[in-house]
Protein backbone atom coordinates (compact mmCIF):
# COMPACT_ATOMS: atom_id res chain seq x y z
CA UNK A 1 0.00 0.00 0.00
CA UNK A 2 1.15 4.00 -0.66
CA UNK A 3 0.94 4.82 2.80
CA UNK A 4 1.36 1.33 5.02
CA UNK A 5 -0.08 1.25 8.77
CA UNK A 6 0.84 -1.87 9.25
CA UNK A 7 2.48 -2.12 12.31
CA UNK A 8 4.79 -3.96 14.16
CA UNK A 9 4.42 -5.85 17.27
CA UNK A 10 6.34 -3.30 19.11
CA UNK A 11 4.73 -0.45 17.24
CA UNK A 12 1.22 -1.81 18.44
CA UNK A 13 2.59 -1.68 21.73
CA UNK A 14 3.37 1.48 21.65
CA UNK A 15 0.24 2.49 20.07
CA UNK A 16 -2.00 1.48 23.09
CA UNK A 17 -0.04 3.01 25.97
CA UNK A 18 -1.07 6.38 25.62
CA UNK A 19 -0.56 6.87 29.62
CA UNK A 20 2.57 9.59 29.10
CA UNK A 21 0.04 11.75 27.46
CA UNK A 22 -2.66 14.10 29.34
CA UNK A 23 -5.65 12.57 29.74
CA UNK A 24 -7.72 15.87 29.33
CA UNK A 25 -6.13 16.86 25.99
CA UNK A 26 -6.40 13.09 24.74
CA UNK A 27 -10.13 13.00 25.47
CA UNK A 28 -10.97 16.16 23.65
CA UNK A 29 -8.54 14.94 20.58
CA UNK A 30 -10.43 11.94 20.45
CA UNK A 31 -13.54 13.57 20.81
CA UNK A 32 -12.80 16.31 18.21
CA UNK A 33 -11.95 13.05 15.94
CA UNK A 34 -15.47 11.48 16.32
CA UNK A 35 -17.05 14.47 15.48
CA UNK A 36 -15.06 14.31 11.96
CA UNK A 37 -13.11 17.22 12.63
CA UNK A 38 -9.58 17.69 10.90
CA UNK A 39 -6.48 17.97 13.15
CA UNK A 40 -3.94 21.00 11.81
CA UNK A 41 -0.64 21.06 12.33
CA UNK A 42 -0.79 23.61 15.25
CA UNK A 43 -3.30 21.72 17.41
CA UNK A 44 -2.19 19.51 20.16
CA UNK A 45 -1.70 15.65 19.08
CA UNK A 46 -0.85 12.60 21.29
CA UNK A 47 2.96 11.86 20.30
CA UNK A 48 1.89 8.21 18.47
CA UNK A 49 -0.47 9.93 16.36
CA UNK A 50 1.82 12.35 15.17
CA UNK A 51 4.77 9.53 15.04
CA UNK A 52 2.30 7.07 13.03
CA UNK A 53 1.30 9.82 10.80
CA UNK A 54 4.73 10.78 9.58
CA UNK A 55 5.50 7.34 8.68
CA UNK A 56 2.23 6.77 6.58
CA UNK A 57 3.24 10.58 4.72
CA UNK A 58 6.39 9.66 4.74
CA UNK A 59 5.51 6.19 3.13
CA UNK A 60 3.16 7.41 0.56
CA UNK A 61 5.61 10.49 -0.65
CA UNK A 62 8.67 7.71 -1.10
CA UNK A 63 6.08 5.52 -2.87
CA UNK A 64 5.20 8.79 -5.63
CA UNK A 65 8.91 9.52 -6.19
CA UNK A 66 10.27 5.52 -6.21
CA UNK A 67 7.43 4.34 -8.17
CA UNK A 68 8.15 7.31 -11.11
CA UNK A 69 11.12 5.24 -11.60
CA UNK A 70 9.83 1.69 -13.32
CA UNK A 71 7.07 3.90 -15.32
CA UNK A 72 9.87 6.83 -16.15
CA UNK A 73 12.13 4.52 -18.03
CA UNK A 74 9.47 4.06 -20.41
CA UNK A 75 8.51 7.56 -21.44
CA UNK A 76 11.56 7.46 -24.00
CA UNK A 77 10.29 4.62 -26.15
CA UNK A 78 6.32 5.01 -25.63
CA UNK A 79 4.65 4.42 -28.84
CA UNK A 80 3.65 7.27 -30.94
CA UNK A 81 3.10 11.21 -29.47
CA UNK A 82 0.05 10.89 -27.66
CA UNK A 83 1.09 8.00 -25.40
CA UNK A 84 4.68 9.56 -24.94
CA UNK A 85 2.93 12.96 -24.39
CA UNK A 86 0.31 11.35 -21.79
CA UNK A 87 3.27 9.31 -19.90
CA UNK A 88 5.44 12.34 -19.11
CA UNK A 89 2.66 13.93 -17.61
CA UNK A 90 1.75 11.37 -15.63
CA UNK A 91 4.84 10.67 -14.02
CA UNK A 92 5.44 14.25 -13.83
CA UNK A 93 2.33 14.36 -11.50
CA UNK A 94 3.52 11.17 -9.60
CA UNK A 95 6.52 13.39 -8.68
CA UNK A 96 4.23 16.39 -7.79
CA UNK A 97 2.70 14.12 -5.91
CA UNK A 98 5.58 13.52 -4.15
CA UNK A 99 6.48 16.49 -3.30
CA UNK A 100 2.71 17.47 -2.42
CA UNK A 101 3.15 14.54 0.48
CA UNK A 102 6.27 15.61 1.68
CA UNK A 103 5.03 19.11 2.47
CA UNK A 104 2.44 17.50 4.03
CA UNK A 105 5.04 15.41 6.54
CA UNK A 106 6.89 18.63 7.23
CA UNK A 107 4.07 19.77 8.77
CA UNK A 108 4.42 17.07 11.16
CA UNK A 109 8.18 17.94 12.54
CA UNK A 110 10.67 16.04 10.03
CA UNK A 111 12.09 17.78 7.38
CA UNK A 112 12.40 16.21 3.55
CA UNK A 113 16.01 15.92 3.92
CA UNK A 114 15.54 13.67 6.49
CA UNK A 115 12.54 11.85 4.92
CA UNK A 116 15.14 11.26 2.05
CA UNK A 117 17.90 10.30 4.16
CA UNK A 118 15.74 7.58 6.00
CA UNK A 119 14.62 6.20 2.29
CA UNK A 120 18.30 5.84 1.28
CA UNK A 121 19.12 4.15 4.51
CA UNK A 122 16.57 1.77 4.72
CA UNK A 123 14.61 3.29 7.61
CA UNK A 124 11.76 4.20 6.12
CA UNK A 125 9.95 2.10 3.56
CA UNK A 126 7.87 2.79 -0.09
CA UNK A 127 4.92 0.99 -1.51
CA UNK A 128 6.55 -3.23 -2.60
CA UNK A 129 5.12 -2.98 -5.53
CA UNK A 130 7.39 -1.00 -7.34
CA UNK A 131 10.37 -3.68 -6.57
CA UNK A 132 9.17 -5.34 -9.28
CA UNK A 133 10.34 -4.29 -13.09
CA UNK A 134 8.80 -3.08 -15.79
CA UNK A 135 9.75 -5.21 -18.17
CA UNK A 136 7.42 -4.58 -21.45
CA UNK A 137 5.05 -1.63 -22.90
CA UNK A 138 2.62 -3.85 -21.27
CA UNK A 139 3.42 -3.26 -18.00
CA UNK A 140 2.78 0.52 -18.42
CA UNK A 141 -0.63 -0.63 -19.27
CA UNK A 142 -1.05 -2.53 -16.40
CA UNK A 143 0.39 0.19 -13.88
CA UNK A 144 -1.97 2.76 -14.96
CA UNK A 145 -4.51 0.74 -14.80
CA UNK A 146 -4.37 -1.67 -12.37
CA UNK A 147 -1.22 -0.05 -9.54
CA UNK A 148 -2.75 3.37 -10.20
CA UNK A 149 -6.52 2.09 -9.86
CA UNK A 150 -5.04 -0.26 -6.65
CA UNK A 151 -3.67 3.24 -5.35
CA UNK A 152 -7.17 5.08 -5.89
CA UNK A 153 -8.55 3.04 -3.68
CA UNK A 154 -5.85 3.19 -1.01
CA UNK A 155 -6.47 7.46 -1.29
CA UNK A 156 -9.65 7.63 -1.36
CA UNK A 157 -10.13 5.89 1.62
CA UNK A 158 -7.04 7.62 3.58
CA UNK A 159 -8.60 10.99 2.27
CA UNK A 160 -11.10 10.81 4.53
CA UNK A 161 -8.77 10.68 7.39
CA UNK A 162 -8.42 13.50 10.56
CA UNK A 163 -5.06 14.72 9.28
CA UNK A 164 -5.94 17.98 7.77
CA UNK A 165 -3.31 18.52 5.38
CA UNK A 166 -2.63 14.36 4.38
CA UNK A 167 -6.65 14.92 3.86
CA UNK A 168 -6.23 18.00 1.33
CA UNK A 169 -2.84 16.57 -0.16
CA UNK A 170 -5.05 13.61 -1.18
CA UNK A 171 -8.31 15.17 -2.24
CA UNK A 172 -6.11 16.93 -5.15
CA UNK A 173 -3.65 13.54 -5.75
CA UNK A 174 -7.25 11.84 -6.29
CA UNK A 175 -8.38 14.34 -8.96
CA UNK A 176 -5.00 13.69 -10.59
CA UNK A 177 -4.98 9.88 -10.39
CA UNK A 178 -8.74 9.57 -12.12
CA UNK A 179 -6.70 11.21 -15.31
CA UNK A 180 -3.97 8.34 -14.99
CA UNK A 181 -6.94 5.78 -14.42
CA UNK A 182 -7.95 7.01 -17.78
CA UNK A 183 -4.86 7.07 -19.92
CA UNK A 184 -4.25 3.21 -18.25
CA UNK A 185 -7.54 2.22 -19.44
CA UNK A 186 -7.27 3.26 -22.51
CA UNK A 187 -3.67 1.61 -23.13
CA UNK A 188 -4.79 -1.62 -21.67
CA UNK A 189 -7.64 -1.70 -23.80
CA UNK A 190 -5.76 -0.79 -26.81
CA UNK A 191 -3.36 -3.59 -26.20
CA UNK A 192 -6.53 -5.98 -25.32
CA UNK A 193 -8.54 -5.47 -28.59
CA UNK A 194 -4.44 -5.21 -29.98
CA UNK A 195 -2.94 -8.06 -32.13
CA UNK A 196 -2.12 -11.43 -31.09
CA UNK A 197 1.18 -10.09 -29.93
CA UNK A 198 -0.07 -6.76 -28.56
CA UNK A 199 -2.42 -9.15 -26.12
CA UNK A 200 0.04 -11.98 -25.21
CA UNK A 201 2.19 -9.11 -23.91
CA UNK A 202 -1.07 -7.41 -21.89
CA UNK A 203 -1.60 -11.38 -20.70
CA UNK A 204 2.41 -11.81 -19.80
CA UNK A 205 2.38 -8.56 -17.98
CA UNK A 206 -1.00 -8.93 -16.23
CA UNK A 207 -0.26 -12.32 -14.81
CA UNK A 208 3.26 -10.99 -13.47
CA UNK A 209 1.61 -8.28 -11.90
CA UNK A 210 -1.29 -10.13 -9.93
CA UNK A 211 0.61 -11.29 -6.61
CA UNK A 212 2.19 -8.00 -6.02
CA UNK A 213 -1.18 -6.45 -6.65
CA UNK A 214 -2.63 -8.62 -3.90
CA UNK A 215 0.24 -7.65 -1.90
CA UNK A 216 -0.51 -4.06 -2.52
CA UNK A 217 -2.73 -3.65 0.28
CA UNK A 218 -0.45 -5.78 2.90
CA UNK A 219 -0.94 -8.67 4.76
CA UNK A 220 -4.41 -10.44 5.82
CA UNK A 221 -6.34 -8.97 8.46
CA UNK A 222 -5.58 -12.43 10.64
CA UNK A 223 -1.81 -11.88 10.06
CA UNK A 224 -1.35 -8.29 10.84
CA UNK A 225 -0.58 -6.37 14.23
CA UNK A 226 -3.84 -4.43 14.93
CA UNK A 227 -4.43 -1.00 16.46
CA UNK A 228 -8.24 -0.20 17.89
CA UNK A 229 -6.22 3.41 18.39
CA UNK A 230 -5.29 3.53 14.32
CA UNK A 231 -8.93 2.68 13.50
CA UNK A 232 -10.34 5.47 16.51
CA UNK A 233 -8.04 8.36 15.22
CA UNK A 234 -8.62 7.80 12.08
CA UNK A 235 -5.33 6.92 11.10
CA UNK A 236 -6.44 4.14 8.91
CA UNK A 237 -9.91 4.08 8.06
CA UNK A 238 -10.31 0.28 6.51
CA UNK A 239 -8.84 -2.97 6.91
CA UNK A 240 -6.21 -4.08 4.29
CA UNK A 241 -8.44 -7.08 3.40
CA UNK A 242 -11.27 -4.79 2.98
CA UNK A 243 -9.62 -2.66 0.98
CA UNK A 244 -8.09 -5.93 -0.87
CA UNK A 245 -11.43 -6.87 -1.50
CA UNK A 246 -12.99 -3.50 -3.10
CA UNK A 247 -10.26 -3.48 -5.64
CA UNK A 248 -10.87 -6.88 -6.61
CA UNK A 249 -14.74 -6.26 -6.81
CA UNK A 250 -13.89 -3.12 -9.21
CA UNK A 251 -11.47 -4.69 -11.60
CA UNK A 252 -11.60 -8.22 -11.96
CA UNK A 253 -14.50 -8.17 -13.89
CA UNK A 254 -12.98 -5.66 -16.25
CA UNK A 255 -10.35 -7.67 -17.04
CA UNK A 256 -12.47 -10.78 -17.78
CA UNK A 257 -15.04 -9.18 -19.68
CA UNK A 258 -11.55 -8.05 -22.11
CA UNK A 259 -10.92 -11.98 -22.70
CA UNK A 260 -8.32 -11.80 -20.30
CA UNK A 261 -7.55 -13.96 -17.53
CA UNK A 262 -5.94 -14.13 -13.93
CA UNK A 263 -3.54 -16.55 -13.22
CA UNK A 264 -5.30 -17.93 -10.42
CA UNK A 265 -7.15 -20.99 -10.54
CA UNK A 266 -8.92 -20.04 -7.33
CA UNK A 267 -9.92 -16.34 -7.69
CA UNK A 268 -14.27 -16.23 -7.45
CA UNK A 269 -16.37 -14.28 -5.45
CA UNK A 270 -18.48 -16.33 -2.76
CA UNK A 271 -21.57 -16.16 -1.92
CA UNK A 272 -21.07 -13.68 0.54
CA UNK A 273 -19.95 -11.32 -1.66
CA UNK A 274 -15.77 -12.02 -0.51
CA UNK A 275 -13.38 -12.52 -3.31
CA UNK A 276 -11.45 -15.33 -2.30
CA UNK A 277 -8.14 -16.32 -3.83
CA UNK A 278 -5.03 -18.35 -3.95
CA UNK A 279 -2.33 -17.92 -1.15
CA UNK A 280 -0.49 -14.88 -2.68
CA UNK A 281 3.15 -15.90 -0.73
CA UNK A 282 2.86 -13.54 1.88
CA UNK A 283 7.19 -14.98 2.56
CA UNK A 284 7.74 -13.65 -0.48
CA UNK A 285 6.04 -10.52 0.52
CA UNK A 286 7.82 -10.21 3.53
CA UNK A 287 11.23 -10.93 1.65
CA UNK A 288 10.70 -7.86 -0.64
CA UNK A 289 9.36 -5.45 1.29
CA UNK A 290 13.15 -6.90 3.42
CA UNK A 291 15.14 -5.57 0.82
CA UNK A 292 15.34 -9.15 -1.48
CA UNK A 293 12.71 -8.15 -4.34
CA UNK A 294 13.86 -8.16 -8.11
CA UNK A 295 14.37 -4.46 -8.01
CA UNK A 296 15.26 -3.45 -4.73
CA UNK A 297 18.48 -2.65 -4.74
CA UNK A 298 18.62 -0.75 -8.42
CA UNK A 299 15.68 1.56 -7.26
CA UNK A 300 17.59 2.61 -4.06
CA UNK A 301 20.79 2.51 -6.73
CA UNK A 302 19.04 5.41 -8.82
CA UNK A 303 17.51 7.48 -5.87
CA UNK A 304 20.96 7.42 -4.09
CA UNK A 305 22.54 8.30 -7.69
CA UNK A 306 20.78 11.19 -7.91
CA UNK A 307 21.03 12.71 -4.23
CA UNK A 308 24.34 12.45 -4.53
CA UNK A 309 25.09 13.96 -8.46
CA UNK A 310 22.68 16.36 -7.30
CA UNK A 311 24.31 17.66 -3.97
CA UNK A 312 26.72 20.26 -5.82
CA UNK A 313 23.24 22.04 -6.76
CA UNK A 314 21.55 21.79 -3.51
CA UNK A 315 24.53 23.10 -2.16
CA UNK A 316 25.24 25.84 -4.28
CA UNK A 317 21.24 27.02 -4.13
CA UNK A 318 21.23 27.18 -0.30
CA UNK A 319 21.53 30.15 1.29
CA UNK A 320 23.88 30.65 3.99
CA UNK A 321 21.01 32.22 6.20
CA UNK A 322 18.43 29.81 4.74
CA UNK A 323 17.03 28.48 8.30
CA UNK A 324 14.00 25.42 7.56
CA UNK A 325 10.62 26.72 7.77
CA UNK A 326 7.36 24.78 8.17
CA UNK A 327 5.59 24.73 5.13
CA UNK A 328 1.84 25.74 4.79
CA UNK A 329 -0.16 22.70 3.82
CA UNK B 1 10.72 27.77 -51.54
CA UNK B 2 8.07 25.20 -50.52
CA UNK B 3 10.77 22.54 -49.66
CA UNK B 4 13.32 24.95 -48.29
CA UNK B 5 10.90 25.66 -46.20
CA UNK B 6 10.28 21.96 -45.36
CA UNK B 7 13.90 21.92 -44.36
CA UNK B 8 13.52 24.51 -42.02
CA UNK B 9 10.40 23.18 -40.18
CA UNK B 10 12.26 19.91 -40.10
CA UNK B 11 15.31 21.06 -38.38
CA UNK B 12 13.29 22.91 -36.02
CA UNK B 13 10.90 19.49 -35.33
CA UNK B 14 13.97 17.19 -35.04
CA UNK B 15 15.25 19.40 -32.49
CA UNK B 16 12.29 20.05 -30.38
CA UNK B 17 11.82 16.29 -30.49
CA UNK B 18 15.33 15.43 -29.59
CA UNK B 19 16.01 17.43 -26.38
CA UNK B 20 13.00 16.48 -25.80
CA UNK B 21 13.43 13.54 -25.61
CA UNK B 22 17.10 13.86 -23.38
CA UNK B 23 14.94 16.12 -20.68
CA UNK B 24 12.43 13.73 -20.33
CA UNK B 25 15.29 11.40 -19.13
CA UNK B 26 15.67 13.44 -15.89
CA UNK B 27 12.52 12.50 -14.94
CA UNK B 28 12.70 10.74 -10.88
CA UNK B 29 16.58 11.94 -10.85
CA UNK B 30 16.73 15.39 -11.00
CA UNK B 31 19.10 17.50 -8.16
CA UNK B 32 15.44 17.39 -6.28
CA UNK B 33 11.91 17.28 -6.81
CA UNK B 34 11.80 21.12 -8.18
CA UNK B 35 13.66 20.23 -10.86
CA UNK B 36 12.16 16.85 -12.02
CA UNK B 37 9.31 18.60 -12.17
CA UNK B 38 11.02 21.57 -14.17
CA UNK B 39 12.73 19.24 -16.90
CA UNK B 40 9.30 17.23 -17.31
CA UNK B 41 7.42 20.30 -17.84
CA UNK B 42 10.27 21.57 -20.21
CA UNK B 43 10.38 18.31 -22.26
CA UNK B 44 6.74 17.89 -22.57
CA UNK B 45 6.55 21.41 -24.06
CA UNK B 46 9.22 20.70 -26.64
CA UNK B 47 7.98 17.31 -27.26
CA UNK B 48 4.15 18.98 -28.03
CA UNK B 49 6.67 21.67 -30.27
CA UNK B 50 7.53 18.37 -32.27
CA UNK B 51 3.95 17.19 -32.39
CA UNK B 52 2.85 20.56 -33.69
CA UNK B 53 5.49 21.26 -36.12
CA UNK B 54 5.32 17.42 -38.05
CA UNK B 55 1.69 17.80 -38.21
CA UNK B 56 1.64 21.20 -40.32
CA UNK B 57 4.32 19.61 -42.36
CA UNK B 58 1.26 16.51 -42.84
CA UNK B 59 -1.53 18.62 -42.55
CA UNK B 60 0.23 21.36 -45.39
CA UNK B 61 3.29 20.04 -47.17
CA UNK B 62 2.20 16.35 -47.81
CA UNK B 63 4.45 15.02 -45.53
CA UNK B 64 3.35 11.79 -43.75
CA UNK B 65 1.77 11.22 -40.07
CA UNK B 66 3.32 13.21 -37.28
CA UNK B 67 3.89 9.54 -35.96
CA UNK B 68 5.46 8.66 -39.17
CA UNK B 69 7.58 11.51 -39.18
CA UNK B 70 8.70 11.36 -35.77
CA UNK B 71 9.60 7.79 -34.81
CA UNK B 72 9.74 6.11 -38.34
CA UNK B 73 12.57 7.81 -40.07
CA UNK B 74 16.20 6.64 -40.76
CA UNK B 75 18.30 8.51 -38.46
CA UNK B 76 20.28 10.16 -41.62
CA UNK B 77 16.68 12.03 -42.47
CA UNK B 78 16.69 13.87 -39.14
CA UNK B 79 17.84 17.15 -39.56
CA UNK B 80 18.51 18.35 -35.99
CA UNK B 81 21.53 19.74 -35.03
CA UNK B 82 24.61 17.62 -33.27
CA UNK B 83 24.06 19.61 -29.97
CA UNK B 84 20.68 18.08 -29.18
CA UNK B 85 21.75 14.69 -29.48
CA UNK B 86 24.02 14.64 -26.44
CA UNK B 87 23.81 12.35 -23.54
CA UNK B 88 22.64 14.50 -20.83
CA UNK B 89 25.39 14.19 -18.51
CA UNK B 90 25.28 15.72 -15.12
CA UNK B 91 23.06 18.49 -14.38
CA UNK B 92 25.61 20.88 -15.20
CA UNK B 93 25.91 20.25 -18.74
CA UNK B 94 21.96 20.10 -18.88
CA UNK B 95 21.75 23.47 -17.77
CA UNK B 96 24.18 24.88 -20.00
CA UNK B 97 22.78 23.38 -22.86
CA UNK B 98 19.11 24.24 -21.66
CA UNK B 99 20.47 27.79 -21.53
CA UNK B 100 22.08 27.62 -24.96
CA UNK B 101 19.57 26.18 -26.93
CA UNK B 102 16.44 27.63 -25.49
CA UNK B 103 17.70 31.33 -26.00
CA UNK B 104 18.54 29.75 -29.72
CA UNK B 105 15.23 28.25 -30.16
CA UNK B 106 12.65 31.46 -28.49
CA UNK B 107 14.88 33.58 -31.30
CA UNK B 108 13.91 31.17 -34.11
CA UNK B 109 10.56 31.74 -33.41
CA UNK B 110 11.07 35.11 -32.67
CA UNK B 111 11.92 35.54 -35.79
CA UNK B 112 9.09 33.89 -37.72
CA UNK B 113 6.45 35.50 -35.78
CA UNK B 114 5.73 37.47 -39.32
CA UNK B 115 6.95 34.31 -41.69
CA UNK B 116 4.08 34.79 -44.67
CA UNK B 117 3.45 30.61 -44.29
CA UNK B 118 0.59 31.44 -41.86
CA UNK B 119 0.35 27.96 -39.94
CA UNK B 120 3.99 28.44 -39.03
CA UNK B 121 3.48 32.00 -37.85
CA UNK B 122 1.22 31.33 -36.01
CA UNK B 123 2.59 28.38 -34.03
CA UNK B 124 5.75 30.83 -33.48
CA UNK B 125 3.38 33.81 -31.64
CA UNK B 126 1.74 30.70 -29.95
CA UNK B 127 5.05 28.94 -28.75
CA UNK B 128 6.72 32.28 -28.15
CA UNK B 129 5.35 32.59 -24.46
CA UNK B 130 5.72 29.23 -23.54
CA UNK B 131 9.43 29.35 -24.40
CA UNK B 132 9.84 32.59 -22.51
CA UNK B 133 9.33 30.36 -19.07
CA UNK B 134 11.76 27.79 -20.91
CA UNK B 135 14.63 30.78 -20.82
CA UNK B 136 13.74 32.66 -17.29
CA UNK B 137 14.38 29.39 -15.58
CA UNK B 138 17.76 28.53 -17.49
CA UNK B 139 18.30 32.50 -16.97
CA UNK B 140 17.74 31.93 -13.12
CA UNK B 141 19.71 28.83 -12.63
CA UNK B 142 22.71 29.98 -14.26
CA UNK B 143 23.32 33.15 -12.56
CA UNK B 144 21.94 31.38 -9.23
CA UNK B 145 24.88 28.43 -9.85
CA UNK B 146 27.75 30.85 -11.05
CA UNK B 147 27.10 32.72 -8.17
CA UNK B 148 26.78 29.60 -5.54
CA UNK B 149 29.58 27.66 -4.48
CA UNK B 150 33.26 27.78 -5.62
CA UNK B 151 32.27 24.13 -7.54
CA UNK B 152 28.95 25.14 -9.12
CA UNK B 153 31.01 28.29 -10.22
CA UNK B 154 33.09 25.93 -11.90
CA UNK B 155 31.38 23.59 -13.19
CA UNK B 156 29.30 26.00 -15.17
CA UNK B 157 32.21 27.35 -16.77
CA UNK B 158 33.64 24.29 -17.46
CA UNK B 159 29.92 23.37 -18.97
CA UNK B 160 29.70 26.42 -20.99
CA UNK B 161 33.06 25.61 -22.49
CA UNK B 162 32.17 22.11 -23.06
CA UNK B 163 28.94 23.11 -24.50
CA UNK B 164 30.67 25.57 -26.59
CA UNK B 165 31.25 24.41 -30.27
CA UNK B 166 27.87 22.47 -29.99
CA UNK B 167 25.90 25.51 -29.57
CA UNK B 168 27.59 26.81 -32.35
CA UNK B 169 26.75 23.83 -34.48
CA UNK B 170 23.13 25.15 -33.96
CA UNK B 171 23.72 27.90 -36.67
CA UNK B 172 24.53 25.47 -39.38
CA UNK B 173 24.03 27.12 -43.31
CA UNK B 174 21.97 25.01 -45.61
CA UNK B 175 20.95 25.71 -48.86
CA UNK B 176 17.23 26.33 -47.62
CA UNK B 177 18.69 29.63 -45.62
CA UNK B 178 19.48 31.92 -48.75
CA UNK B 179 16.34 31.03 -50.20
CA UNK B 180 14.21 31.60 -47.07
CA UNK B 181 15.67 34.78 -46.81
CA UNK B 182 14.92 35.62 -50.27
CA UNK B 183 11.68 35.11 -49.73
CA UNK B 184 11.34 37.19 -46.96
CA UNK B 185 10.51 34.12 -44.68
CA UNK B 186 13.24 33.49 -42.30
CA UNK B 187 16.01 36.00 -41.81
CA UNK B 188 18.67 33.20 -41.62
CA UNK B 189 20.79 31.18 -39.20
CA UNK B 190 23.59 33.94 -39.51
CA UNK B 191 21.10 36.56 -38.13
CA UNK B 192 19.88 33.85 -35.58
CA UNK B 193 23.28 33.29 -34.46
CA UNK B 194 24.33 37.38 -34.05
CA UNK B 195 21.26 37.99 -32.06
CA UNK B 196 21.95 34.89 -30.22
CA UNK B 197 25.35 35.75 -29.28
CA UNK B 198 24.40 38.95 -28.32
CA UNK B 199 22.18 37.84 -25.68
CA UNK B 200 23.99 34.84 -24.08
CA UNK B 201 27.26 36.76 -23.78
CA UNK B 202 25.55 39.60 -21.60
CA UNK B 203 23.78 37.03 -19.03
CA UNK B 204 27.10 34.75 -18.59
CA UNK B 205 28.86 38.06 -17.92
CA UNK B 206 26.29 39.19 -15.61
CA UNK B 207 26.32 36.03 -13.83
CA UNK B 208 30.37 36.42 -13.38
CA UNK B 209 31.43 33.74 -16.10
CA UNK B 210 33.22 33.92 -19.12
CA UNK B 211 32.27 33.62 -23.07
CA UNK B 212 33.89 31.30 -24.93
CA UNK B 213 35.15 32.80 -28.38
CA UNK B 214 32.34 32.72 -31.10
CA UNK B 215 35.42 30.97 -32.88
CA UNK B 216 33.29 29.64 -36.29
CA UNK B 217 36.26 27.31 -37.13
CA UNK B 218 35.77 25.01 -33.90
CA UNK B 219 31.52 25.11 -34.43
CA UNK B 220 30.48 21.48 -34.82
CA UNK B 221 28.27 21.31 -37.69
CA UNK B 222 26.80 18.42 -39.77
CA UNK B 223 23.65 17.39 -37.96
CA UNK B 224 21.32 19.98 -40.62
CA UNK B 225 22.95 17.81 -43.42
CA UNK B 226 22.07 14.32 -42.06
CA UNK B 227 25.42 13.80 -40.26
CA UNK B 228 24.76 13.23 -36.93
CA UNK B 229 27.05 12.16 -33.73
CA UNK B 230 27.06 8.40 -32.56
CA UNK B 231 24.25 9.24 -29.95
CA UNK B 232 21.61 9.93 -32.14
CA UNK B 233 21.38 6.37 -33.75
CA UNK B 234 20.74 4.58 -30.15
CA UNK B 235 18.46 7.11 -29.21
CA UNK B 236 15.81 6.95 -32.15
CA UNK B 237 16.62 2.85 -31.33
CA UNK B 238 15.12 3.40 -28.29
CA UNK B 239 12.63 5.94 -28.75
CA UNK B 240 11.36 3.52 -31.90
CA UNK B 241 11.73 -0.24 -29.40
CA UNK B 242 7.76 -0.62 -28.99
CA UNK B 243 6.28 0.99 -32.07
CA UNK B 244 9.11 -1.61 -33.93
CA UNK B 245 7.51 -4.41 -32.68
CA UNK B 246 4.93 -3.75 -34.96
CA UNK B 247 4.88 -0.98 -36.97
CA UNK B 248 1.71 -1.72 -38.56
CA UNK B 249 -0.49 -2.15 -34.99
CA UNK B 250 -2.31 0.31 -33.36
CA UNK B 251 -0.72 1.51 -30.27
FE1 LIG C 1 1.48 17.22 -15.02
FE1 LIG D 1 0.31 9.40 -7.44
FE1 LIG E 1 -0.99 7.89 -10.52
Amino acid sequence: MYGSTNLTEQDAKRMSDTSAEDPQKLAEFEDRIARGEKIEPDDWMPAEYRRQLIRMIEQHAHSEIVGALPEGTWITRAPNFRRKLALIAKVQDEIGHGQLLYSAAETLGKTREQMLDDLLNGRSKYSNIFNYPAKTWADIAVIGFLVDGAAIVNQVINSKGSYGPYCRALERICYEESFHLKQGHDNFVYLATGTKQQREMLQDAINRWYRPLLHFFGPPDHLSAHSEKLMKWKVKLASNDDMRNQFLDQYVPKILELGLTLPDPNLRKNADGRWEFSDPDWEEFKRVINGDGPCNKERLAVRRYAELAGRWVREALMKPNDTYKVPLA
Amino acid sequence: MQNALKELILQMADDALVLGHRNSEWTGIGPMLEEDLAFSSMAQDKIGHALALYTILHEHMGEPDPDKLGFMRKEEEYRCCQFVELPIGEYDFTLARHFLYDHAELIRYEMLVNCPFEPLAQMARKVRGELKYHVLHADTFLRELARGTEESKARMQAAIRYAWPYALGMFEITDADAQLAAAGAYAGEKERRSRWLSTVSSIINDAGLQVPEPDEAKAIYGGRKGYHSEYLKPLLDEMTEVVRLDPTAEW
